[in-house]
């Protein structure tokens, strides 16, 4: 997984609310192997017709427009657990997600794959939306090292992360090899749960 | 020294947490669900070069790839090659398969329940936002991402950040004609879809506690449709009746041993719970979904929304329905009765009940959310009353409720469904869904339009 320290990019702004993850990425499309990448399902029926063509309103560019930051509207990723959502932005290039609310399943899965989500209560996500539709070009700079975002002439607004997530992204950590520092009490944890409750291992499986 | 006061919720987790790094527990997990859409997390745990740390822990169980007539997987190698790249992850990592022709398949969250894998107290996950149903016999049930499947297939445990806790109380009764669907509708549009993000959600109060496990599972099931990854009740007695019946739960002293400790899975009185909310089961009325979030739905009887936002106006737009208008009397294309809602034996004698007055008017698919499910269906002459209605009787599976198996709804037609996502393109693309009970699906069906179930005949506006 890639480390993310500092994102410097334009944002791309995808404010309806409740943008569930069957419209991030339909569910005919999760079958695919994640090895020819997931860019071209992100959004996919807001952005082709019903015969592949590229619809003229498409939420976001045909073409991977550089961005990788994504302003979204309230309670992004909610719906299906399909990290597949993720992928689709991650291989479309999206680094950061900035949203005053993020579903739950779809914040974890974000964390464990190199894709910063970042929740900012209303005044300053609103603050930040408004420069992005003055100066559309302009770059925002999200920096995980000093929890900021950057922007304008001097602007400048601090986000929380608690610190597990902020490490795992640091740091890039793979969440497997990292638990093998924990073996000895994992082992020693389910030897004593195991013979209190054998139970739990079905009988007649 | 007395014991700190817990919730349900708290308990579970602290009897269940190894370690601690920041603000992350780990915890060990003791029920694990595969589907198909688990082959990344295969993947994943192949290219880690670990082990499957407790084969006899996961459970793989074909259900999302299954269409409902079993003859199409011949037309669709995509489709069936999902099927058999689980048969293979299962087989090489000599974990339980449950796959096409196995007696006891079904949805996940349909035939884990009836087979008594899933118990009170454990932490039970699965690759599936609605891996909260399980949470309706006091397990800590929770969707997650694939990532987070390949961690548990090799350590048998998960990183997490402790979500807050809520309270959702539901006092009084739910009236005749009334279902655990309708209330959870009612719920969600009380409390809108992010209204319990980062909450695991405990349900308390005489409503609930007068659930069948059936609608245990329905309410339950449909807590992520509010955000939060954790809905639950605390076992009683209705959950014990449950478990002596299935073949996996413990016998004899092990069932007493476990008993007792299930018996002790309860919110102490005086919990603290960061959030709680109070609803009246008595004002739930039948509700419907008219928009394109499951938080937008009326009372059957009520007109629905007014545009006050951009989010109504381009809901309404992609329902193709204009504001204002009663949802009584509108026209529906077809009808499914089934996915992890709505699929158990007592949802399928609710839309039978109904269906065995008459004829369907539009295209109406019942699909079975398990194999076992499936042949009490039949045993008990539902079956017959569905296909003498002129209803399609599936093979079981997720079938229509997700356009990924062949099953879908073509675009602009409006559905009647019993499932939980009316998102846009959730049936397919451009489909239009409404959500609703078996009872009321199955009135939409034999009269081609939305009817209240409670006075089916007074017919609707014009
Ligand atoms: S029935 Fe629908 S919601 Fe339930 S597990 Fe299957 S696809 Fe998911």
């Amino acid at each position: 997984m890639t480390p993310v320290t500092q994102v410097e990019s334009p944002a791309l702004l995808l404010l309806d609310a409740n943008i569930d993850t069957d419209q991030i990425i339909p569910a005919r499309f999760l079958r695919k192997p994640r090895s020819t990448g997931y860019h071209h399902y992100l959004l996919y029926d807001a952005r082709y017709d019903m015969h592949g063509q590229p619809r003229s309103d498409s939420p976001i560019p045909e073409a991977e427009s550089g961005a990788k930051i994504v302003l979204a509207g309230h309670n992004i990723g909610c719906g299906s657990s399909r990290e597949g959502a993720v992928y689709a932005f991650v291989d479309y290039g999206i680094q950061v997600i900035i949203s005053t609310k993020i579903a739950d399943i779809f914040r974890s899965n974000a964390i464990r794959n190199g894709l910063l989500p970042i929740m900012l209560d209303q005044a300053p996500f609103d603050a930040l939306v408004s420069h992005c539709r003055v100066q559309p070009q302009a770059s925002l700079t999200v920096d995980l090292v000093a929890c900021e975002i950057r922007w304008g002439n001097d602007n400048c607004l601090t986000f929380e992360i608690d610190d597990g997530s902020r490490e795992r992204l640091l740091k890039g950590i793979d969440d497997i090899q990292a638990t093998l520092a924990w073996e000895t009490q994992i082992n020693a944890f389910a030897d004593s749960y195991l013979s209190q409750r054998p139970w739990v291992i079905p009988a007649h499986r | 020294m007395t014991q700190p006061s817990l919730t349900l919720f708290e308990k579970i987790w602290q009897q269940h947490r190894i370690a601690s790094a920041g603000e992350l527990d780990l915890l060990w997990v003791d029920r694990h669900f595969v589907h198909e859409g688990s082959f990344h997390a295969f993947d994943k745990l192949d290219g880690s070069g670990r082990p499957l740390a407790y084969p006899e822990l996961t459970f793989g169980i074909a259900d999302h790839y299954v269409p409902s007539n079993l003859d199409r997987l011949d037309d669709d190698p995509e489709v069936a090659g999902m099927i058999r790249l689980l048969e293979d992850n299962t087989t090489k990592h000599q974990l339980t398969y449950m796959g096409l022709g196995h007696a006891d398949r079904g949805i996940v969250h349909v035939a884990a329940p009836e087979l008594g894998l899933t118990l009170p107290g454990l932490i039970i996950v699965c690759g599936d936002s609605h891996t909260t149903t399980h949470g309706a016999f006091g397990a800590l049930a929770m969707g997650i991402g694939a990532t987070e499947v390949a961690h548990v297939l090799a350590t048998q445990t998960l990183w997490q950040r402790r979500p807050k806790t809520m309270r959702i109380h539901i006092g009084g009764q739910l009236a005749d004609g009334v279902t655990a669907k309708d209330l959870a509708l009612h719920i969600i549009h009380q409390i809108g879809t992010g209204g319990a993000t980062g909450h695991a959600v405990e349900y308390t109060g005489s409503a609930v506690a007068a659930l069948s496990m059936d609608a245990r599972m329905t309410l339950c099931n449909m807590t992520i449709e509010a955000g939060a990854r954790v809905g639950m009740v605390a076992p009683d007695e209705t959950t014990l009746a449950w478990l002596r019946n299935t073949p996996q739960a413990p016998k004899g002293e092990a069932l007493e041993h476990a008993e007792r400790h299930w018996l002790s899975l309860y919110s102490d009185p005086d919990a603290h719970y960061d959030k709680s909310v109070t609803i009246d089961a008595n004002q739930v009325a039948p509700r419907i979904t008219w928009g394109t979030s499951p938080e937008q739905s009326v009372a059957v009887d009520e007109p629905f929304a007014t545009v006050d936002s951009e989010a109504t106006r381009s809901s309404l737009e992609y329902m193709g329905l204009s504001p204002g208008r009663p949802i009584i009397g509108l026209e529906v294309d077809q009808v499914f009765i089934g996915s992890c809602t709505n699929s158990r034996l007592s949802d399928l004698r609710d839309a039978a009940s109904v269906l065995a007055s008459g004829t369907v008017k539009v295209p109406t698919l019942i699909v079975a959310g398990s194999n076992r499910v499936k042949a009490q269906a039949e045993d008990e002459g539902l079956a017959d009353i569905f296909r003498q209605a002129g209803a399609s009787w599936g093979e079981s599976g997720c079938s229509m409720c997700v356009a990924m198996n062949g099953d879908s709804v073509a675009p602009g037609q409006r559905c009647a469904s019993t499932s939980n996502r009316n998102f846009p393109g959730r049936q397919g693309p451009g489909a239009r869904t409404h959500l609703m009970s078996p009872a009321m699906a199955a009135a939409a069906a034999l009269n081609g339009k939305i009817v209240d179930i409670r006075h089916p005949d007074k017919g609707a506006p014009a």
